[in-house]
């Protein structure tokens, strides 16, 4: 049975279920709603959540584990003499899967009898010509184990796939008969329907925690791999980055570190004087007006996607970086269009509206007194600013300066499209350098095997990447609640 | 600072006598003060700068990408000569169809030559397929469509509108020059003299160009050809996982947070965790639906569905951050009585507190849809650039799960390919982009001003 219709069929059960509960309770209350513990849609309620709640939550691991199941036992079926290595066993793998579903397209088709297909064997058949036949292309032909794992595949999926339908329905029909018995005039069904959606609340904030351990997951154990085929102290110490997929790359971090770094403060130094000042200026002098005015538009600099940033740098501050700073006018510091500048430039101005209002609230959640206090004293504005209300608010501006930082250091779209791909450890700001995020996507954009260290090295960068980032987050985080609780 | 004249202890210089008059500003006041408006300078100027970078950006934007809206036509009345594409003259599909887009421009090279000889218009070539490079190598393959669409018209001439090759396209607005021609083998200075002469005649003529909006993405010789319909369609299969997942489970963890959550260390985890994965950075993210979703689960590489899973994780806690702020924001009196009528807790969740914080949540849930639609760097990592998006969906099904692109991908896809008449589309792809982000916000600013409650 296809999983939609075991969907669709415990959904159908929670429905009747909710119907048979709802009127089961009034029966028992003859019919008077007051004699009711709980509102009658609660019993109806009840019963819908018994019949479909824990029946989905089978089928959704059955769906999971099922195929991890049966991946390892047809593993087992492939004779250990035909591979090597694991990625010559994952393309027999792969081979098995192209042929169980050609067999079962073929079936769907007519074009091959259900018997057929289960006696098919290479020595009376070609499974090739068979599969061409009803429109399934193989790219080779197929060897016998390879035929038998796949008929085997296919076996255990078709039993396996009646197993869950069997297992999914009795589970929901048993929830439903279970709650549908316990249904009566004095049974607690808001308490026991408010318990279950608790629990569906906690799950949901729980996901939260589920993605971290997810990201957390897939880096360590790629990372794992990687530092098994690549030693880390060449990866961490390491000057030269030129990756080679034929082999013999050299995976060194430290180019890649220093690009990240040079743009990153770069991109600061544009963002933090202008986002600064443009702070001071409109929580301290601008009048509502101006304020309403300016700040909405710095930023919708924040809402604009950084593809589109990506795109300015490579395409109109590149060329006109280049016509003032390259070859062409003497000066000669610039060979491309991408360079460190470019990109630094361009995610400085990214940056402007996120240093200005992270910098703005915190300027205005100063307590009005220490100003009132200064100006009292006879202090301009302009020395009550530098002296009284930076000072008190540094703390919470340098948690923003590092929020912008950590974001700096994971941007992506603008170092790929404007910092150029060459890893290179130079102070020149006018030469392409390259960015641990850049060199993410290169790694592991394309056709590489992903079980080289040239693909894997992308996730112990990855890895290096969002420690550095959380770092810094939990530390900026850390500063401006703390700096918040100071005054409140 | 000030007037008073008693005299410093010995050694330390004497404060200079004013001059007397209060009108007159001393020295060290008009110091001051020029120091207060050489700083307020400087902050008008980090403002105005900052309002600088943002018109320029737009205006470069506006300009490098409304030429993508327009597109070179050239009206060429086509002889769909019967011995060409059809010998046996019995109209039989099967066989037209084996007549190749290669026989076809036959057709087209003579329609463009007899179509000269009408307007007067003296061919510098000698052959009559030099001419060919004025029209895109498109057309052959539109007329073949017309032609196994409607057999009948087979022996008849027919005026079809035919898209110009990409260069004529960039001559007419202004991209390209006959001095950029010499080296370029696709097109000669002389095409150009044609090109002129054909547009005096009325012949060639730019118009709104439709299939750019609906259109698909076309391989890398046909700039011209290339639209963001299909990539627009994959970016709304995403949105709708997005909203289909992020929505609930986003509302139910704040729910959760706010309202049921005890304080405790775990709550503590969850709420730390919360507040840094809004921080971690998006390539992460495809990290993440790179090893998870591709690897681990297999689900098919390029689809929506994928994309959507990825960015809903990602817009996760942008949406129980804003969700959070809008519970917050319903003043506790609304939970005391309905408590006190003798509403269960959850009940006066579900029924008070939820309803009277929608429309928050609604904005907060626009607004991170929006940052979704906008975010380019996971969807590099889960296969979605790279895949040119030339066909629709068939189906509900096969939007999510057939591979497709996305608008964001879409745009870096053309930007790397590394032609003028590319990066123009790049340019135009990123209008579409904003009006949709634009929309979206608008949307949030009128649902935050219509429903938004002061209490």
């Amino acid at each position: 049975m296809p999983a939609t219709w075991i969907f669709l069929i415990v959904l159908a059960l929670a429905a009747i279920g909710y119907v048979l509960g709802r009127s089961r309770a009034l029966a028992s209350a003859s019919g008077d709603s007051r004699n009711l513990h709980s509102l009658p849609s609660y019993y109806g309620s009840h019963v819908a959540l018994y019949a479909a709640v824990p029946s989905l939550l089978l089928f959704g691991l059955w769906l999971i584990v099922q195929p991890v199941m049966i991946e390892h036992h047809v593993q087992k079926l492939i004779p250990e003499t035909s591979y090597t290595s694991q990625g010559e066993l994952n393309l027999l793998m792969s081979d098995v899967h192209r042929i169980a579903n050609g067999l079962d397209y073929a079936v769907r088709n007519g074009t091959l009898g259900a018997q057929a297909a289960r006696d098919l064997s290479t020595e009376t058949s070609d499974i090739r010509a068979v599969l061409a036949n009803s429109g399934v292309a193989l790219g080779s032909d197929v060897s016998a184990p390879t035929l038998v794992a796949a008929k085997e595949y296919r076996a255990l999926s078709v039993t396996g796939d009646s197993y869950r339908a069997i297992a999914v329905l009795a589970l929901a029909l048993a929830g439903l008969a279970f709650a549908v018995i316990k249904t009566n005039r004095d049974f607690r069904a808001r308490n026991a329907v408010e318990r279950v959606i608790l629990s569906l609340l906690i799950l949901a904030a729980s996901l939260a925690i589920l993605t971290t351990v997810g990201i957390v997951l897939s880096l360590v154990f790629n990372t794992i791999e990687f530092f098994k085929l690549y030693p880390a102290m060449d990866f961490f110490f390491g000057t030269t980055w030129s990756p080679s997929f034929g082999g013999g790359s050299q995976l060194g971090i430290l180019p890649l570190f220093w690009g990240t770094f040079y743009i990153s403060l770069i991109a600061l130094a544009v963002a933090v004087p202008i986002g600064l000042f443009a702070a001071i200026y409109t929580s301290e002098y601008a009048s509502p007006r101006i304020r309403g005015l300016a700040k909405p538009m710095l930023e919708i600099l924040a809402g604009i996607p950084t593809i589109v940033y990506g795109l300015f740098a490579l395409l109109t501050v590149g060329p006109s970086l280049m016509a003032v700073f390259g070859p062409g006018t003497g000066l000669g510091w610039m060979q491309g269009g991408t360079a460190v500048m470019t990109a630094g430039l361009v995610m400085g101005v990214m940056l402007i509206p996120f240093v200005s209002s992270l910098s703005d609230d915190i300027i205005n959640s100063v307590p009005q007194s220490l100003r009132d206090g200064s100006l009292g004293l006879g202090a301009t504005k302009s020395e009550t600013i530098k002296q009284v209300v930076l000072p008190a608010a540094l703390p919470g501006i340098v948690g923003a300066i590092l929020l912008a930082a950590s974001r700096a250091i994971g941007e992506t779209m603008i170092v790929v499209l404007g910092a150029g791909a060459a890893a290179r450890l130079s102070m020149n700001p006018f030469e392409a350098m390259t960015t641990v995020t850049a060199k993410i996507v290169s790694q592991l954009t394309g056709d590489a095997d992903f079980a080289s260290p040239e693909a894997l090295v992308a996730f112990a960068l990855g890895m290096t990447l969002f420690v550095i980032t959380l770092c810094l987050n939990i530390f900026a985080l850390w500063i401006v609640r703390k700096y918040r609780e100071q005054y409140e | 600072m000030t007037d008073a004249s008693i005299s410093g202890p010995a050694g330390k210089p004497q404060l200079k006598k004013t001059s007397g008059s209060l009108l007159e500003l001393d020295k060290g006041t008009r110091r001051r003060n020029a120091a207060e408006k050489r700083f307020r300078i400087y902050g008008m100027a980090a403002v105005g700068v900052g309002l600088i970078f943002l018109l320029v950006l737009l205006f470069t934007i506006v300009r490098n990408g409304v030429p993508a809206f327009t597109q070179t036509f050239i009206e060429l009345p086509v002889e769909l000569s019967e011995a060409k594409l059809d010998k046996s003259g019995n109209r039989d599909v099967e066989e037209i169809k084996k007549v190749t887009t290669f026989g076809y421009s036959g057709l087209i090279n003579d329609a463009l030559a007899a179509s000269l000889v009408n307007e007067g218009i003296t061919s510098p070539f000698k052959k009559a397929s030099d001419l060919n490079k004025l029209v895109s190598s498109s057309a052959a393959a539109q007329i073949r469509d017309y032609v196994l669409a409607n057999p009948d018209q087979i022996g008849k001439t027919v005026n079809f509108e035919v898209l110009a090759s990409s260069r004529v396209d960039g001559y007419e607005k202004g991209r390209v020059t006959r001095v950029a021609l010499v080296n370029d083998k696709n097109l000669d200075a002389a095409h150009l003299d044609v090109a002129d002469q054909l547009k005096a005649a009325g012949t060639l003529k730019r118009k709104f160009n439709w299939a750019f909006i609906t259109g698909a993405d076309a391989s890398e010789s046909r700039p011209e050809q290339a639209g963001i319909g299909v990539s627009m369609l994959g970016s709304l299969f995403m949105m709708l996982v997005v909203l289909v997942l992020s929505l609930p489970i986003g509302v139910a963890a704040s729910v959760y947070l706010e309202e049921f959550a005890p304080k405790n260390w775990i709550t503590d985890v969850i709420e730390v965790n919360i507040s840094n994965l809004a921080a971690v950075p998006s390539i992460v993210f495809g990290i993440l639906g790179l090893a998870v979703f591709i690897q681990f689960i297999e689900l098919p590489q390029s689809a929506p569905l994928v994309g959507g899973l990825v960015l809903t994780l990602m817009t996760l806690p942008t949406i129980i951050i804003s969700t959070r702020a809008s519970l917050k924001a319903v003043p506790p009196s609304i939970r005391d009585a309905a408590l006190g009528v003798g509403a269960s807790k959850m009940q006066s969740v579900f029924h008070h507190v939820l309803p009277l914080a929608m429309p928050g949540i609604l904005t907060g849930t626009i607004l991170g849809l929006a940052q979704a639609l906008g975010e380019t760097a996971p969807l590099l990592l889960i296969g979605m650039v790279g895949y040119i998006a030339s066909n629709y969906p068939d189906g509900i099904a096969s939007g999510f799960l057939d591979p497709n692109s996305a608008m964001p991908a879409q745009i870096y896809e053309w930007a790397k390919r590394a032609d003028p008449a590319y990066y123009e589309r790049a340019w135009g792809g990123i209008i579409i982009l904003l009006v949709f982000l634009m929309t979206m916000n608008i949307i949030a600013i009128i649902l935050r001003r219509r429903f938004e409650r002061r209490w």
